[in-house]
């Protein structure tokens, strides 16, 4: 069991949530992930690790409500336990002086991609940061990302708030502007990342990904997370989770993620009902 | 009891024992186990068969030597606490052995009984004495020497892991187990299907080690969340022992491998016994619906038994294996073989895959398969399987499981490279200590055998335990 320090919503159906688990807080890099099953029934699901205090021996997690799994975490509150986390896993991000830097987000992709955009920050990168939402009640880690970017800048789908459009609008215009861009990093969902992907091919911008297929175990051992990076298998919990844009088959990725489309429904419609007759605790 | 004097020509007119199992029809419709156990008197009757061997052959083919002759002969006497208290001298994990073990290629092979009659049933008698002492709560715990004060990291669950920890805490170390799982027992919970070897008994062995005082880590991945320089130089362990398994799984390198509905045979495995998706939506994970579908396993092993099996379970129509070679080369267990057949599974020998089919929305709908004759012996003096052109076909499948064996995990040899490991990444080890090339670290079991079986996994960790003894302690002690 490990204990939940605290749990605060960012936004609408995103969590942070901070655990204490001190080997992990002691060890993990920029890029890796935990596995975590809330119950003792749970799923094993991989999340992020936002962010750690070593000293207080505490990991952050920040998770988006998406199916039964981690709807549940997001019940959460302080001084609430976990069953299990293990971790850090996968392969830390490649970190380097690029130049200038430009580190994406799209939705809960920005919590992903915020450790990273601060170990580039912290390599002694120009740091630009473009964060995506689809509308202002959405937009999570405002003042982080400031804070670790030279350049922050924020865009909603509806124009509620910063850049009216797509990230990847905002990305081409940097791009259109002259601004040499060295290196490339976008996490978010998969037509997002595909589409950072085309936006930088034509330039040849080394560009990373994150990717996320459906993971049991996240040590290697099932080959469940098993993805195609140009053109051979790799699996993503070992060998990744970020991989180079221009090589991944995106195509691949989202079919294999639709594997258990009916079971992830009858799972929220069997949760919702439980939430609605007050049987969850 | 007291045995009547019975001739030898008497043992051998009793006709070997067949052990009770639910009724095939009925066992493809539930989880729970297919063998039932002997009653006492069937023990005692199969016991009866052993002639008692001068020299008892029999122990040769064991590979921890159990001293098979002297339990049995507790058996037939009725003194079967006696019997599983014999066997433990020298295997641990009793209940577990006499369940998986290979036995038709190890001590019943070489019973002198096996070539004109049949062999005594030496598994199902261990099985039977190690199952009397647990439902009967006499498990004895084992005496545990003084305290060294030395402290043993062990690296793995699995019975390598087990094994070793169980004589290191018994010669009085202090022993600590890292596991990656959130469960402990390796395979044997994540990979043997409950309806071979109930998670209870596993659950039930651990609890022993840890009620003589071996410390269990679940959620710790040595090499990610700690490495093993970090335990030797900053958690101060004096020695590592690594049985870490072989859990990397190979795939064949055919078109459509990554379509939906294709499965490493760990995967399907792992969803089905470590995350009981059987019960879906109890427990959360899923797995593929097989109710009503057609699924087809590829490859001969007992990881294929146990994948094909655990399909027919979840309701598939028709469950194949598809084996290159024929029935006499399959590695599986010959019972698990019986098994499946009995459950209606469906072999399709000399038959290889060549591609898998999918939809439009990309699921599996078939596999293009190609038949295969045996040629010239190879290398591991099995006769070669070689394609026969112009015979590919397409089975229709919703479902396909690769289960053609698995590497080794990368994830130490990256952290200490200083271990040194063959071509195909197993580590290299001293075959009589079992040590590695870096200082005071051991290993044993699937990590340096490749995919083996339970009983040489444990024996591994055995003798790693003894030869860690003596270097920690400079003595040479004997715990059994
Ligand atoms: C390396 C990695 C890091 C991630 N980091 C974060 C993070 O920091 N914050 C966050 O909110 N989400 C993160 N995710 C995504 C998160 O794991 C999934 O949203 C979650 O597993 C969905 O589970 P569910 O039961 O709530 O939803 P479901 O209804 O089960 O599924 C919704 C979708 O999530 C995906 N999914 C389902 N099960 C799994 C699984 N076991 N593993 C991976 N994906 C799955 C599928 O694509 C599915 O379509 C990450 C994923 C990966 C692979
Ligand atoms: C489906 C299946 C059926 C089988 N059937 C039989 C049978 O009938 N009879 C038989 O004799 N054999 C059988 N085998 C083979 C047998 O199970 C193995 O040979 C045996 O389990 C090997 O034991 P081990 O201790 O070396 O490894 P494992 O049992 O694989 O255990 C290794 C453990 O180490 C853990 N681990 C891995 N990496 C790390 C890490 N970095 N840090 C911490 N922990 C780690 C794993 O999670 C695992 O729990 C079967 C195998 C499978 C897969
Ligand atoms: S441990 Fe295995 S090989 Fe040894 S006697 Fe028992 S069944 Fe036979
Ligand atoms: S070889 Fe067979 S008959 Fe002889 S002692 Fe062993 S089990 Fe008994
Ligand atoms: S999640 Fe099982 S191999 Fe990656």
């Amino acid at each position: 069991m490990y204990n939940i320090v605290s749990a605060i919503f960012l936004a609408e159906n995103i969590k942070k949530i901070e655990i204490q688990a001190p080997r992990i807080a002691k060890k993990r890099k920029a890029g890796q992930f935990v596995m975590i099953r809330a119950g003792e029934h749970g799923e094993r699901i991989p999340l992020t690790i936002a962010g750690s205090d070593p000293e207080k021996g505490t990991i952050t997690i920040i998770v988006q409500g998406m199916g039964k799994s981690t709807r549940e975490l997001n019940l959460k509150e302080t001084g609430d336990t976990i069953h299990d986390i293990v971790g850090p896993l996968g392969t830390p991000s490649h970190i380097e002086k690029f130049g200038t830097a430009v580190s994406i987000g799209g939705g809960v992709g920005t919590a992903i991609a915020y450790p990273t955009a601060v170990a580039l920050k912290e390599a002694g990168n120009y740091v630009i940061t473009i964060n995506g939402a689809r509308t202002r009640d959405l937009v999570i880690l405002e003042d982080e990302m400031k804070a670790v970017s030279d350049e922050a800048y924020i865009t909603t789908d509806d124009g509620s708030y910063g850049f009216h459009g797509f990230v990847t609008q905002k990305l081409q215009e940097l791009i259109d502007s002259g601004k040499p861009i060295d290196y490339v990093l976008a996490i978010g969902p998969i037509p997002m990342m595909k589409a950072v992907a085309e936006v930088t091919r034509p330039y040849g911008i080394p560009t990373v990904v994150s990717l996320n297929p459906v993971m049991v175990d996240g040590t290697g051992m099932c080959g469940g997370c098993r993805v195609t990076v140009d053109n051979e298998t790799r699996f993503a919990c070992v060998d990744g989770p970020e991989f180079d844009a221009h090589k991944v088959d995106f195509k691949n990725l989202s079919d294999r993620n639709r594997m258990y489309l009916p079971e992830e429904k009858q799972s929220v419609e069997a949760f919702s009902h439980k939430c609605h007759l007050g049987q969850l605790h | 009891m007291d045995l009547k004097p019975i001739t030898t020509k008497e043992r051998l007119a009793i006709p070997r024992q067949t052990m009770p199992a639910q009724d095939p029809a009925e066992r493809v419709h539930n989880f729970n186990e297919v063998n039932l156990g002997y009653t006492p008197e069937m023990a005692q009757k199969e016991a009866m068969r052993c002639i008692q061997c001068k020299d008892p052959i029999c122990i040769k083919g064991c590979p921890v030597n159990i001293k098979i002759d002297k339990f049995i002969k507790l058996i037939a006497e009725g003194n079967f606490l006696g019997a599983a208290k014999k066997i433990k001298e020298d295997n641990i994990l009793p209940a577990i052995c006499g369940r998986v073990c290979p036995q038709e290629d190890q001590c019943e092979k070489v019973c002198v009984l096996t070539k004109k009659y049949t062999p005594v049933a030496i598994g199902n008698l261990e099985r039977f004495a190690a199952d009397y002492e647990r439902e009967h709560g006499h498990i004895e715990l084992p005496e545990v020497q003084a305290a060294t004060g030395k402290k043993v990291a062990v690296i793995g669950s699995g019975p390598a892991g087990l094994s070793c920890a169980n004589d290191l805490a018994r010669f009085g170390h202090s022993v600590t187990v890292f596991e990656a799982l959130h469960e402990l027992g390796g395979v044997l919970m994540y990979g043997i299907p409950e309806f071979r070897l109930p998670k209870d008994i596993v659950k039930i062995e651990i609890e022993g080690l840890k009620k003589i005082g071996v410390e269990f880590v679940a959620n710790t991945v040595v090499g990610r969340s700690v490495t093993i320089d970090e335990l030797m130089n900053e958690e101060h362990f004096d020695a590592v022992f690594i049985g870490v398994g072989a859990g990397l799984p190979w795939f064949m390198g055919i078109p459509g491998e990554n379509l939906l509905g294709v499965y490493a045979a760990n995967e399907f495995l792992t969803r089905v016994n470590l995350m009981q998706s059987y019960t879906f939506p109890e427990n959360d994970t899923p797995v593929f619906n097989c109710k009503g579908k057609n699924i087809a396993v590829f490859g001969g092993g007992n990881t294929a038994m146990d994948a094909v099996r655990t399909a027919k379970r979840l309701g598939a129509e028709h469950a194949y294996i598809v084996y290159r070679r024929s029935e006499a080369e399959m590695p599986a267990r010959a019972e698990e073989i019986h098994n499946a057949k009995e459950e209606g599974i469906e072999f399709l020998l000399l038959m290889n895959p060549v591609e898998f089919i999918g939809n439009e929305q990309q699921w599996l709908t078939g596999v293009k398969c190609i038949r295969m004759e045996l040629g010239e012996p190879d290398d591991s003096g099995r006769r070669k399987p070689v394609p026969i052109k112009g015979s590919e076909f397409v089975l229709p499948v919703d479902m396909a499981v690769v289960s053609i064996g698995n590497g080794s995990n990368p994830l130490i040899k990256q952290t200490t490279p200083e271990i040194e490991v063959s071509r195909r990444d197993t580590i290299v080890v001293d075959i009589n200590t079992m040590a590695t090339s870096k200082e005071n670290v051991y290993a044993g079991g699937d990590i340096v055998t490749g995919g083996a079986t339970v009983i040489l996994a444990m024996g591994a960790g055995r003798t790693a335990a003894k030869a860690i003894h003596e270097q920690l302690t400079g003595q040479s002690s004997d715990p059994r």
